[in-house]
C-alpha cells in the first residue's frame, strides 16, 4: 500500500541543518516532513567532535555564526535538553612564530565581529593555561566560543520537531524528486509518495546526488574525520582546543572524558560506512601526550570516524535553488556545520516562509559553482583545519 | 617495513594450540599472537609461575587434556613465532595492528585463524558492581593462574556448565563455598540425561559436581533470583528469592555468570558477515562447516565463533588450519577434515542439549529493580536505559548506545552488551535479531594515550 504525504515543506536529510529547518518551520506554522536514509543525526551531525566555535572561520562565515551563537544558549528552550552545550572557550595554539602571527592577523581582521580574541604570547599561554605544555609559541582565546555533545543536541533537534507537528520519517531514503506545477512530486522508503509546495536538500555527503537532479550539481566531496576518546579522567582541560594549521583538536566533556580528533579515516567498501584511520590515531595520541604531560599513563578506548561533506573552497552551499523555484540547499559543511547548523535551520526558515533573510548567505550560492567542470566532484578535501 | 606472515593465529587457547599444531605439521610456521603470558587460554590457563601444585589440582578432570596441550604447545615453540602478552585491538586493510609493552606494531598476514575466546556472560542485579561480586571466571582465573580465592566464604550464583564447575574447584581447593544459586528450576538439568548418548563422560563427570558438593554439605539452590547484595563497601551478603522464598546468606565474595559470550570484536573489525545465533542469543561470524569466513583469507575457530567448549575448540581449531592449508593449494587430508567436521557436529548438538540444562534465566529484568547499574563503566541504571527506550521509541542497539551512553566506556560494550538487548527486546516487543548488533570499534581493548610506534 502507498503511503501518501502531503506538507508545506518537504526535507530531504535529517542532520542537525534539516532537523533544526524542521523545528523552525514548525514553530513558524508550516506542515513539514523530514526524511532521512537512517536514523535523524546519525552522520556527521551526530559524529562530530562536537566544537561550538566561531574562532577560525572565515569573515563570510561570521554572520551565519554569530547568528548561530544567539542560539546555541536557548537550547533548553528549543528543544528540552542543554546538549552539555557549555561557553568554555575556544583556545587556538600556535607552534611556531609564524603560525602565531597568523592568529594575530586573524584577530586584526575579524575585530569588527565582536568575537573578542585575546592573543596570548607562549609564555603568557602557558601562564594562563598551566595544564599546557609543549612548543607553543602562542594562542588565541575566544572565550564564549564552546562545545556540546553532537550525539545528543543532533538527535534532539529531530525529537522536537517531531513534537512540535512534523512528520519524520526515518530509514527512508529519497529516491527521486521532481519540480511539478505546484511545487514537488517525491518517492520515498518502500511505499512513500509526498508532494509538497517548498523542498529542502540537507542530505549533507549525500545531497549532491539531489542537486544534480535538478540540474546543478556541486563539486562534493567526501571527508572521514579520525576520531579519540579516552577514558573518563579527573577535570583538567576547561578550553576546547585547537591548533592554527588543523592536525590537532581536543575538548575534555563533563563526564571526564577527553575528545581528540586530527588527520583523516577513510571509506570502507561500502562507502557510507566509514573508520578512522590508525595512523592518524596515533599521531593525534602523540600529539595530546605532548600537549598534556598530565594526560601519562590514560587509556584511550574508542577511535571512530564520520562521513562529512567537503567543497572545494571550504564553504557551504546555503541557499535557493539556481534552477528551481522553491528549492533549497544546505550542504557541504566541510567539517564545520555543528555550530552554523542552527542558524542554517533557521536561515531556512526564513527562505521558505518570506523568501529572503537578514542573514548575508549570498557567498554560499550554489550557483558559483554553475561553470566547474565535473571533474571537481572526486577532488579530495585537503583543508584540515575546518574539522572541530 | 610491516612484516607480512603467510599465517597468523591469534589466541593460544586450545584453538590456536591446535591450529597451530596443524600448521606446523603442514610445514608452515604461523605467527602466534596471545594476550596470555603463557599459552593455554581461560580454560587452561597456567599459573604465571610453577607454584608446585600438580594438573590435578588446578585442573581437576581436565588435567590430562592441559597437560597434553601445554606439552604440544611447548614442544611447538621452536617451529612458531610466538607472541606472548601482546593484543591485537584493531584489523584494516589484511593488518593487524598489535601493542605489547605500550609499543604498536603491524603485522600484514594472508591467512588469519581467529580464536579470541569468549568472556563471562553477565547480567546485571542490584549490588552486582560492589567490591567482592566476581564474574566465574574470574574467580576461576584467581583461583589457577594466582592460587587464591576471591573470598572467605563465597557465594556462586547463575546458570551454566562452570557454575558448578567452579564451586567444585573451590570446594576443593579449601575454599568455603557457602551456597550454589541456579538461576534455572532443577528440572532443567534432566535434560542431561539426554546429552549421555553424545559425550557421557563430560555429562557424568559435570554431574558429579553437583553430587560433590551436597556430600560436602554445601547448599544448591534452584529456581533463585537475586535481590540485593548486603555491604556497603564489600559484599557481606547475599539475598534471593528461590520460588517464593526469600533467603539471605552471609559471604564476603560472589561469584556469578550466565554461560559465556563469544569475543567476537576482531572478526567484526575484519569485515566477516554475522548471522543472529538462537542458542546463544547474540550475532556471531557466520562460517562454514570447517570455519572459513566470506573474507578472503579469514579463518575462526574456538568459542570466539559461538560458544561450544573446550573440546569442540580443539576440533575446530584444527579444522580451520586444515582448511587455510587446502585453500593454500597445499594437501590436506580430506578423511580427517570430514571427521573432525563431523565430530564438531556432535559438539554442537551437545551444546544444544547443555543450554537446555543451563538456560539463560528468561524474564530476568521482571525483578531488576529500576535503580540497578546496567552499565558499571559509564554508570548507566536500567530505568535511564528503559526511559531512553520509551522516550525515544528506540528499536536498535546502536541507537541505543549512541542516546543512552550505555555501553560507551572501557569496555565498548563488551560486558553490558547482552544485557542492553534483552533490556531492549523486552521493552520493545521484539526479537532479539531485530535490534541489531554493537558495531566494534578499534581499539577493541583501551590502549595506552602513550603507545608509540616500534622505533620511534
Amino acid at each position: 500500500m502507498t503511503r501518501r504525504f502531503s506538507a508545506d515543506v518537504a526535507i530531504i536529510g535529517g542532520g542537525l541543518v534539516g532537523s533544526s529547518a524542521a523545528l523552525a518551520l514548525r514553530l513558524a506554522g508550516l506542515s513539514v516532513i523530514l526524511m532521512d536514509k537512517g536514523f535523524c543525526g546519525a552522520q556527521a551531525s551526530g559524529v562530530n567532535y562536537g566544537g561550538v566555535r566561531r574562532q577560525g572561520r572565515p569573515m563570510g562565515q561570521l554572520p551565519l555564526s554569530q547568528r548561530a551563537h544567539q542560539i546555541w544558549p536557548q537550547l533548553n528552550a528549543l528543544i528540552g535538553i542543554d546538549g552539555e552545550y557549555q561557553r568554555s572557550g575556544h583556545l587556538k595554539l600556535a607552534r611556531t612564530p609564524e603560525d602565531f602571527a597568523k592568529l594575530e592577523h586573524y584577530a586584526e581582521t575579524v575585530k569588527s565581529f565582536g568575537l573578542d580574541l585575546e592573543l596570548y604570547t607562549g609564555a603568557m599561554a602557558k601562564a594562563r593555561f598551566p595544564w599546557l605544555s609543549g612548543n607553543i609559541a602562542g594562542a588565541s582565546l575566544c572565550p564564549d566560543d564552546g562545545q556540546a555533545n553532537p550525539r545528543l543536541v543532533s538527535p534532539a533537534f529531530a525529537k522536537a520537531a517531531r513534537d512540535a507537528g512534523a512528520i519524520v520519517l526515518e530509514h527512508t531514503a529519497v529516491h527521486a524528486a521532481v519540480h511539478t506545477n505546484d511545487g514537488f512530486a517525491l518517492q520515498a522508503g518502500a511505499d512513500c509518495e509526498i508532494t509538497c509546495r517548498f523542498l529542502i536538500n540537507s542530505a549533507g555527503a549525500w545531497a549532491n546526488k539531489i542537486a544534480a537532479g535538478f540540474d546543478e550539481p556541486a563539486p562534493l566531496s567526501r571527508i572521514y574525520p579520525s576520531m579519540v576518546v579516552t577514558e573518563p579522567l579527573a577535570p583538567r582541560l576547561p578550553v576546547s582546543l585547537g591548533e592554527e594549521g588543523g592536525g590537532f583538536y581536543c575538548r575534555q566533556v563533563t563526564r571526564g572524558n577527553y575528545i581528540m580528533g586530527g588527520g583523516r579515516g577513510y571509506a570502507l567498501a561500502d562507502p557510507d560506512f566509514s573508520r578512522p584511520s590508525t595512523t592518524a590515531a596515533l599521531s593525534v595520541m602523540k600529539r595530546a601526550t605532548t600537549l598534556f604531560p598530565h594526560l601519562a599513563g590514560a587509556h584511550v578506548i574508542r577511535f571512530w570516524s564520520g562521513t562529512e561533506g567537503q567543497l572545494p573552497d571550504n564553504n557551504p552551499v546555503i541557499g535557493p535553488s539556481g534552477t528551481t523555484p522553491g528549492l533549497f540547499h544546505a550542504f557541504g559543511f566541510c567539517g564545520a556545520g555543528f555550530q552554523v547548523a542552527p542558524a542554517v535551520g533557521a536561515i531556512l526558515c526564513d527562505l521558505v516562509t518570506s523568501g529572503e533573510t537578514a542573514t548575508p548567505i549570498d557567498a554560499f550560492s550554489i550557483e558559483r559553482f554553475r561553470n566547474m567542470s565535473s571533474q571537481h566532484n572526486e577532488k579530495k578535501g585537503t583543508h584540515n583545519e575546518m574539522v572541530e | 617495513m610491516n612484516e607480512t606472515a603467510s599465517v597468523v593465529v591469534v589466541g593460544a587457547g586450545p584453538a590456536g594450540i591446535c591450529a597451530a599444531k596443524a600448521l606446523v605439521a603442514a610445514g608452515l610456521r604461523p605467527v602466534v599472537i596471545d594476550e596470555g603470558l603463557r599459552a593455554g587460554g581461560q580454560i587452561y590457563r597456567r599459573p604465571l609461575v610453577d607454584d608446585g601444585r600438580s594438573a590435578t589440582d588446578l585442573y581437576g578432570s581436565e588435567a590430562a587434556k592441559a597437560t597434553r596441550l601445554h606439552r604440544e604447545f611447548d614442544a611447538l615453540l621452536p617451529s612458531i613465532d610466538y607472541r606472548p602478552q601482546t593484543l591485537v585491538w584493531n584489523i584494516a586493510d589484511n593488518q593487524l595492528h598489535l601493542t605489547a609493552n605500550g609499543v604498536h606494531q603491524r603485522i600484514g598476514f594472508q591467512n588469519l585463524i581467529l580464536t579470541t575466546g569468549a568472556t563471562d556472560r553477565v547480567l546485571p542485579f542490584p549490588g552486582w558492581t560492589l567490591p567482592g561480586v566476581y564474574t566465574l571466571g574470574a574467580a576461576q582465573t584467581a583461583l589457577k593462574a594466582q592460587g587464591c580465592t576471591i573470598g572467605k566464604r563465597v557465594v556462586f550464583l547463575g546458570s551454566g556448565p562452570l557454575l558448578y564447575l567452579v564451586a567444585w574447584q573451590y570446594v576443593k581447593a579449601g575454599g568455603d563455598v557457602a551456597a550454589v544459586l541456579d538461576t534455572a528450576p532443577f528440572a532443567a538439568k534432566l535434560n542431561l540425561l539426554s546429552a549421555i548418548r553424545f559425550d557421557p563422560r563430560l555429562v557424568l563427570t559435570g554431574m558429579s559436581y553437583a553430587a560433590r558438593l551436597v556430600r560436602r554439605g554445601v547448599k544448591l539452590h534452584y529456581n533463585v533470583r537475586p535481590t540485593g547484595v548486603d555491604g556497603s563497601q564489600h559484599v557481606e551478603g547475599l539475598n534471593f528469592k528461590s520460588g517464593a522464598k526469600t533467603h539471605s546468606i552471609a559471604c564476603d565474595a560472589v561469584a556469578y555468570g550466565f554461560a559465556l559470550r563469544a569475543e567476537t570484536q576482531l572478526a567484526d573489525l575484519a569485515g566477516c558477515p554475522f548471522r543472529f545465533d538462537d542458542r546463544d542469543r547474540t550475532w556471531l561470524p557466520a562460517t562454514d562447516d570447517a570455519g572459513r569466513t566470506s573474507c578472503k583469507g579469514i579463518y575462526l575457530a574456538g568459542d570466539g565463533s559461538g560458544i561450544a567448549g573446550a573440546d569442540a575448540a580443539e576440533i575446530s581449531g584444527e579444522l580451520a588450519a586444515l582448511a587455510v592449508i587446502q585453500d593454500s593449494g597445499m594437501a590436506a587430508d580430506p578423511r580427517r577434515m570430514s571427521v573432525l567436521a563431523g565430530a564438531r557436529r556432535r559438539k554442537a548438538k551437545l551444546r544444544d542439549i547443555l543450554e537446555k540444562a543451563f538456560p539463560f534465566p528468561q524474564n530476568w529484568f521482571d525483578q531488576i529493580p529500576g535503580a540497578t547499574t546496567l552499565c558499571r563503566c559509564e554508570e548507566i541504571t536500567v530505568s535511564s536505559v528503559i526511559d531512553t527506550v520509551h522516550g525515544n521509541d528506540l528499536r536498535e542497539l546502536n541507537r541505543l548506545k549512541a542516546l543512552s551512553r550505555a555501553g560507551m566506556g572501557r569496555c565498548q560494550g563488551r560486558m553490558c552488551s547482552a544485557a542492553m538487548a534483552e533490556i531492549l527486546a523486552s521493552t520493545q516487543k521484539l526479537k532479539l535479531p531485530e535490534i541489531g548488533r554493537l558495531r566494534a570499534q578499534a581499539p577493541i581493548k583501551p590502549l595506552p594515550l602513550s603507545l608509540h610506534e616500534a622505533g620511534s
